[in-house]
């Protein structure tokens, strides 16, 4: 039955004008220099890629991979338990809680992460609270704590459904079988629950940490105008210098980068599939 | 036994926690948008004044329509060409389908910054005038992918000797379209079409670099006003929050009636 095979046609027209044209311009305008953003004439040059190795670039790219990794790290650290105590409740409970987690990730982003300039300003709510007793202000609008805050808040629930829905699927069995073997509670969650939630664990960890490293608007908004992370950075090239050759080079470098962190992860989580307990029964 | 109690009570310390931190700035933004005053520390009296601000603020009022037609209008386009897609290519050689697969995860798998630029550029190099007419095919254009990976692995699981008996019976193949297949993938086209529109209502990034000639939807209104706080900003996004919770209760509620009552009907 191949009649809807003509279907696909206009979709492949599409992608071709609308996805694949696109990319080879950026790789086209990191490899070129031009006067104006022009494309003609051309003139290939890798002087877009030197110039990121800069100090100042370099830097930049450093701080974005600190802040993102930390963001994840607290992600982790805090998601996981609570993930792992959603897991353990009723069913209805279960649903409840997890429609309170997904709810604010339906509110619009910059609304959100908007919401905590009022709340960390010099003269927001908690500066406001403790001037009640004589004490602060206490400057958290504008530094690296309020980034990685608007961070964990805007991601941290990624984290926890991904590691929810490992934990609630996982066979019960399992964890009776491990506590009728004569294991404790640690025993049974390090050599049981955890390792068969890995997958999770690593869906969760990518979900928190690409978005960390490219994301411009929660340095923006919390960290302030001088804070540059990359996703800035791009946005700068793009919006006020104009420099988009630079811009371009930017952005490659940081989807290849992606690109390749997703590779590893992907990876990891096919060993660890293949290391799973339950697997190795069911091939024997 | 006290092990166990201690347990409980720092998992519900832990829930209380977490529920706190996720909905304390979304409560503070709405008890601060019926301020009296311009203070974000002090609530001197309740007043609907940031209301009225918002109401007659024709730029704000411009950017919620625009978000609303963009988004009505690329979930509608999206939803109805990534289901035609789909189906084209759940019947497309391995080849074929592989290769536009890849593609279409592209832009799902680029940092969002990425595509954005990367048609902000396609736009200036065709010389595309930037406004809402950009604005509205980019928001097509990733719709689109997320729409074609929701309806697919449902294509994959109907049966295909139903399309075969309709044809067999003198159905043309988009009779065979319309009145079996379709129906059959309603559910997950459904589905594609809230996330699609969902994505669209949201979407800052991409917007904000395809955008030009004024033209603004919410979120980019939100960014060039976060410089100087503006209480009607907490006005409009209590809207948008009451509009969110309400529609995640119907949806959420609605399927959960549906089965009692379909269970009152059996017994």
């Amino acid at each position: 039955m191949k009649v809807y095979r003509r279907l696909v046609i206009p979709y492949i027209v599409w992608i071709s004008l609308l996805i694949v044209v696109p990319m080879l311009l950026i790789v086209l305008y990191a490899f070129t220099t031009t006067g104006s953003n022009t494309i003609v004439p051309i003139h290939f040059t890798l002087e877009h890629f030197k110039r990121f190795f800069e100090p100042v670039f370099l830097q930049v790219l450093w701080q974005s991979l600190k802040i993102a990794l930390i963001t994840t790290v607290i992600c982790l650290i805090i998601g996981y338990p609570l993930a792992y105590i959603i897991s353990r409740k009723s069913e209805k409970m279960q649903t409840f809680l997890i429609l309170l987690v997904t709810i604010p990730m339906w509110i619009n982003m910059l609304i959100r992460t908007y919401a905590w300039i009022s709340i960390l300003s010099d003269v927001g709510l908690i500066n406001g609270f403790l001037a009640k007793f004589g004490l602060g202000p206490i400057k958290m609008l504008y530094t690296d704590f309020a980034v990685v805050l608007g961070m964990v808040y805007n991601f941290l629930p990624f984290m926890i459904i991904q590691i929810y829905t490992v934990l609630s699927r996982m066979d019960n069995s399992l964890i009776e079988a491990s506590y009728d073997l004569g294991a404790n509670r640690r025993q049974t969650f390090m050599k049981v629950v955890f390792p068969l939630s890995l997958s999770g664990v690593i869906s969760g960890i990518t979900l928190v940490f690409l978005p960390a490293v490219s994301t411009f608007v929660i340095p923006q908004f919390l960290g302030g105008g001088q804070y540059i992370l990359i996703g800035n950075l791009i946005e700068k090239q793009f919006i006020t210098q104009g420099n988009w050759n630079f811009g371009s080079a930017i952005s490659l470098i940081m989807a290849a980068l992606i690109m390749v962190s997703m590779h590893l992860t992907n990876r990891v989580d096919q060993t660890v599939d293949n290391d799973r307990p339950s697997k190795k029964v069911k091939e024997a | 036994m006290v092990g166990i109690k201690k347990h409980k009570g720092l998992s519900f310390a832990g829930m209380f926690a977490m529920l706190a931190f996720f909905y304390a700035p979304i409560l503070v933004m709405i008890v601060f948008s019926f301020n009296d005053s311009r203070s974000l520390t002090n609530f001197t009296g309740f007043s609907l004044q940031w209301y009225e601000t918002l109401f007659n603020n024709r730029e704000m009022m411009a950017a919620v329509q625009t978000t609303i037609a963009i988004a009505l209008i690329s979930t509608f386009v999206s939803t109805i060409a990534g289901t035609l897609a789909a189906i084209g290519l759940s019947d497309s050689k391995p080849l074929v389908k592989q290769v536009v697969l890849t593609i279409n995860n592209l832009p799902i798998m680029n940092p969002e910054v990425v595509t954005a630029i990367s048609l902000m550029i396609l736009f200036t190099a065709f010389k595309v005038p930037r406004g809402f007419v950009t604005m509205l095919i980019a928001h097509i254009a990733f719709s689109i992918p997320y729409v074609i990976l929701t309806v697919l692995p449902k294509l994959r699981r109907i049966d295909p000797n139903l399309t075969d008996a309709a044809m067999d019976l003198g159905a043309t193949p988009s009779q065979a379209l319309t009145k079996i297949i379709i129906p059959q993938i309603m559910p997950s086209v459904i589905s594609a079409a809230l996330l699609a529109f969902t994505m669209s209502f949201d979407d800052f990034v991409i917007s904000y670099f395809v955008t030009g000639n004024g033209v603004k939807n919410i979120s980019i209104m939100v960014y060039t006003m976060s410089k100087r706080l503006n209480p009607s900003i907490n006005a409009l996004s209590t809207i948008m929050v009451l509009v969110v919770t309400v529609f995640l209760v119907v949806i959420n509620v609605v399927p959960m009636l549906n089965k009692n009552s379909a269970k009152r009907i059996k017994v």
